[in-house]
């Protein structure tokens, strides 16, 4: 089926190159007799959004944390931009669950820390003008100097998405991003997600558990199983761009979400 | 505390209100209740004396210490041997403290930050910190004399085993995300200590540094107990051999001002340090 997944992908005319490329990424904890990942092929294309679902213990979460290098493989090859990922890189974006702002730092220090950690104070401090952009373009601006104790849930997300956005990733990898906010929050965070990455033609990678979210905002979902976790089908989502909370109401969006429901199903509980 | 009753106007049952009441002793404002509370000690204190309950060579009266605070004061603002003796124990507190920081942060950092520590000094810090540290006195007195120096040990050895437990449990207080936020963004050891483990344990770091201030207090006065020498532990224990309780009193009080002040500028570094962290369960915002 994975394989069957990654020969859609390749021959969609409408895609442009690959940015991240794996093949047949397989993980096994030999000692815990778990295979957490089986042959995993997977391609994301310069500016698609692309969502991996599943249930708790699919590996999903391994799979994101060997593209993001910070775990190796059992097997596989790991390419991104043409270079084997051999632990964290310099072009991977990285956004979890908690925004993990540091309390000592105002917002902009925050931003910035990314580069003043891989190049220095100095760099750090010439980035603010990027940083102060990026604010505007998520609606943080005026919010530079604040602490982030006076940041909200979804502000603080949003500083994160900024810090994440400054070293100029070749692709984001969203671990549930917004999954720690309230409903509401989180819609409006996925819509401004969009908005960011389509103005920055940016790569991304999602992990969720949520379906809606994943179909909202992807134009691929990939569908994992566990036991050994792999992918079980790529879905297409032919929404057209830019996503509008309004089309989660339309029977095309209904009809996805009920497909994708339906794979998990299935075999989840088997 | 507080006791909520119900008032029901029998004629409408859907005017039931609720009200809280809150006892009246928990109405006073605070500094009056402090004060009330110090005056009903020392009324109490002053009638138990008049009347003769205790024998007043085991306990003054309040006036007699205060007569006997006055005396002190006077002595210790005209320079004579008191303010002599309050100098030598703030000199040995403040040594002894100095060296506790620096050796208990050192200590704590490589307890915390390597594998080594972990497994290998921590073992043996905890075993001298289960030891009555008391009983290495007169081994300090030995090896340094009878001047400020074994006293500044005591002080330091007693003040530095809290520092260590705070600075290596600050070096783990930083959550799984924040590690792992900063290995993507590919940091290295140094500064993943720097930037991220030793500013999020700062708190945990001066609550060792809180604890530590009043054991190096008690330390210096235990060393000069124990190994003579001219500091104010020396004049409560002349003053106790002759009797003098009031004298007692008057000079354990003003020791107190100083561990108090020690106490109260470890709070304000803190506060002044670790500016993002409001810290309620402290006995210093009182």
């Amino acid at each position: 089926m994975s394989a069957a997944a990654a020969a859609v992908l390749t021959s969609d005319p409408v895609r442009r190159e690959p940015v991240y490329e794996l093949s047949s990424v397989t993980k096994v904890y030999p000692r815990r007799n778990v295979h957490a990942l089986d042959k995993v092929d997977l391609t994301l294309e310069r500016g698609s959004f692309s969502a991996v679902i599943g249930s708790s213990g699919c590996g999903k979460s391994t799979l994101l944390k060997i593209m993001a290098g910070l775990h190796t493989p059992s097997a596989g090859r790991v390419v991104l931009a043409g270079k084997p990922v051999t632990g964290p890189r310099r072009d991977i974006g990285m956004m979890f669950q908690q925004a993990t702002l540091f309390p000592w730092r105002t917002t902009i220090e925050n931003i910035v820390l990314p580069i003043e950690i891989r190049d220095g104070k100095r760099a750090a401090r010439a980035k603010h003008e990027d940083a102060r952009r990026l604010l505007e373009l998520v609606g943080l601006k005026g919010f530079e100097h604040v602490y982030p104790n006076e940041l909200s849930g979804g502000m603080a997300q949003r500083a994160a998405i900024c810090r994440m956005l400054i070293t100029e990733p070749a692709v984001l990898l969203l671990d549930e991003p917004f999954s720690a906010l309230d409903e509401l929050s989180r819609e409006f965070m996925n819509m401004e997600l969009q908005r960011v990455c389509l103005a920055r033609d940016a790569t991304a990678f999602l992990v969720t558990h949520s379906i809606p979210e994943a179909v909202i905002l992807s134009d691929i979902v990939y569908v994992m199983k566990p036991r050994p976790g792999r992918i079980v089908e790529a879905v297409t989502i032919d929404l057209p761009r830019p996503r509008t909370l309004d089309m989660m109401t339309t029977p095309r969006f209904g009809a996805l979400v009920d497909h994708i429901r339906g794979r998990l199903d299935k075999e989840a509980f088997l | 505390m507080s006791v909520a009753e119900v008032i029901r106007d029998q004629n409408d049952p859907a005017d039931t209100v609720w009200v809280e009441h809150v006892s009246w002793i928990d109405r006073v404002p605070r500094a009056i209740s402090m004060i009330a509370l110090f005056i009903a000690f020392v009324a109490l204190w002053q009638i138990a004396t008049m009347l003769q309950l205790i024998s007043p060579i085991i306990l003054p009266t309040p006036i007699e210490v205060a007569r006997d605070l006055y005396s002190v004061a006077a002595n210790l603002l005209s320079g004579d041997y008191m303010l002599f003796a309050l100098w030598t124990t703030m000199k040995e507190v403040f040594y002894g403290f100095i060296i506790a920081t620096v050796i208990g942060f050192s200590l704590g950092v490589l307890v915390g930050e390597t594998t080594f520590g972990e497994r290998a000094v921590m073992p043996y810090l905890v075993a001298i910190d289960t030891m009555p540290k008391i009983a290495f006195a007169p081994l300090f007195v030995a090896w340094l004399g009878f001047d400020i120096h074994s006293k500044v040990a005591l002080a330091a050895f007693i003040a530095t085993f809290p520092i260590i437990v705070g600075t290596a449990a600050g070096l783990h207080a930083a959550d799984e995300n924040a590690r792992m936020l900063f290995k993507t963004m590919g940091a290295t050891r140094w500064q993943t200590l720097i930037k991220l483990k030793l500013p999020t344990g700062l708190p945990h770091f001066f609550t060792g540094l809180k604890i530590g201030s009043v054991g190096v207090m008690a330390g210096a006065i235990t060393g000069e107990f124990l190994g003579g020498g001219k500091g104010f532990g020396e004049l409560i224990r002349v003053a106790a051999s002759m009797l003098d309780t009031p004298r007692v009193f008057s000079l354990i009080i003003y020791l107190s001002l100083v561990g108090l002040s020690l106490f109260a500028f470890v709070t304000w570094m803190q506060r002044r340090f670790v500016f993002w962290h409001k810290d309620r369960t402290s006995a210093a915002d009182a």
